[in-house]
């Protein structure tokens, strides 16, 4: 099971790495929209201070919509998904291997990527770890429960902005609560409370969004 | 031996409001080959997916070894090696790389060497380490034809397998599966091409004289 998780896991690796461009175009999406708010909102240092979490945690919700499309539809494309289906593993688990190779390489850029942005806003020492943990916690849970949005909309024209659609309003209480903690620990107040709900939404997401996804996957192939 | 491993019972499959195939049954025993005749729409792409669970059947029953298939997936899936029309590979990673993916999910142990040999027994021993895409359509074929030598699996379910072959390749598939026959497997194929597959138990299944239109 977990040598067919590895396999899975190195595949979509490989397969990104030779396609290095897509997984630039996230990371700099990323950094481009984070850059693009002081910009236009101008240099008030309280007010970029205030409104940094909930800039940087929103482009990171933009940035993993980007690549979701490109999930399963490539697979989809050239009948390996189908054949994935007719592996003697549990889909599931396929599904979490994938899951997986997509945080890897759109979701854990972003939370390395996210101190240096957040030092243009003015954040400091905790608050710059806050934000960097509350990223570590919410992407993962970004790509899972991307990953049924892309599932149910495979094959299906505009697919894209579809799943925009479906995926972004079930992002919302991560949005909350990853930028809520943020904005708490730089109050003074403990973040603790925001963490532990994180940490519960990201062990259900891993409990329930791969089996979701398989069962997605199968209705889409036929 | 008589028992049928593969047993279609009052199958029916259905494609939009056209109905394909309605109460088909035959079955299949170890050391035997169907041949599915039909002309194009007739429903022979959708009658192997269903078979392979990719597509829910309407009604109808689908057993391997006495019991239906969506009760032992994982079993079923082990014994089975469905090649479509796509040829199920990525065209960034090279033969070696796709077939040794196929292989450690399919959960048998493979060597490199193993690999090695299926690729050069398909006449590519040259470009095991090009990327599929620069490869021409009959060596992707090629590529794709070869995890038949790879995993040891007891159904093959082959959808227009002779498509961009070349003579010799449709010689050596051939032949590939009169071995398979003889060590007692079992294939299901289409194919329009008239190639003389008589080898081991040979039965026909004509799709497309009951087209009906709803």
């Amino acid at each position: 099971m977990l040598a067919a998780l590895r396999c899975m896991v190195i595949r979509d690796l490989t397969l990104a790495m030779r396609h290095r461009s897509d997984v630039l175009t996230t990371v700099f999406f990323f950094i481009i929209v984070v850059s693009l708010f002081p910009l236009g909102v101008g240099p008030d240092a309280q007010l970029l201070k205030e409104m940094a979490a909930g800039v940087v945690w929103v482009a990171a919700l933009l940035a993993s919509m980007l690549s979701l499309t490109r999930l399963f539809a490539d697979d989809f494309n050239d009948g390996t998904l189908e054949q994935l289906l007719l592996v003697p593993q549990p889909l599931a688990l396929i599904v979490l291997g994938k899951v997986l190779a997509h945080w890897i390489i759109s979701g854990l850029p972003l939370v390395l990527m996210s101190p240096l942005l957040g030092l243009q806003f003015g954040l400091e020492g905790d608050e710059l770890i806050m934000l960097m943990v509350t990223l570590l916690i919410g992407t993962p849970v970004l790509s899972l429960l991307g990953a049924i949005g892309a599932a149910l909309t495979l094959g299906l024209r505009g697919g894209g902005v579809l799943v925009s659609l479906l995926v972004l309003p079930l992002y919302i209480p991560v949005l909350i609560f990853g930028a809520g903690a943020v904005t708490a620990s730089a109050a003074g107040m403990g973040a603790d409370g925001h963490l532990s709900l994180m940490g519960a939404i990201l062990l259900l997401a891993l409990a329930l969004a791969p089996w979701a996804s398989a069962a997605a996957l199968r209705i889409s192939v036929e | 031996m008589d028992k049928a491993l593969l047993e279609i019972r009052a199958l029916e499959c259905v494609r939009g409001d056209k109905q394909l195939f309605s109460e088909l049954s035959f079955s299949l025993e170890a050391g035997s080959l169907l041949h599915v005749h039909g002309p194009n729409g007739s429903g022979k792409t959708t009658l192997l997916r269903a078979i392979a669970g990719l597509v829910l059947q309407e009604c109808g029953e689908i057993r391997w070894n006495g019991e239906l298939v969506t009760q032992q997936q994982d079993e079923f899936n082990r014994e089975l090696l469905y090649l479509g029309h796509h040829y199920g590979l990525k065209f960034e990673l090279t033969g070696y790389e796709n077939l040794k993916v196929f292989a450690n999910l399919s959960g048998s142990e493979t060597s490199e060497h193993e690999v090695e040999a299926a690729l050069t027994r398909f006449g590519l021993a040259h470009c095991v380490e090009l990327p599929v895409k620069v490869l021409s359509q009959g060596q992707k074929r090629r590529v794709a034809l070869a995890r038949l030598l790879l995993q040891p699996s007891k159904l093959w379910i082959l959808d227009e397998p002779f498509v961009a072959l070349d003579v010799a390749a449709v010689e050596l598939l051939l032949e590939v599966i009169r071995t398979h026959v003889a060590s007692g497997g079992m294939v299901i194929l289409t194919t329009h091409q008239e190639v003389a597959v008589e080898v081991g138990s040979l039965q026909h299944l004509h799709l497309g004289s009951s087209v009906r239109q709803h």
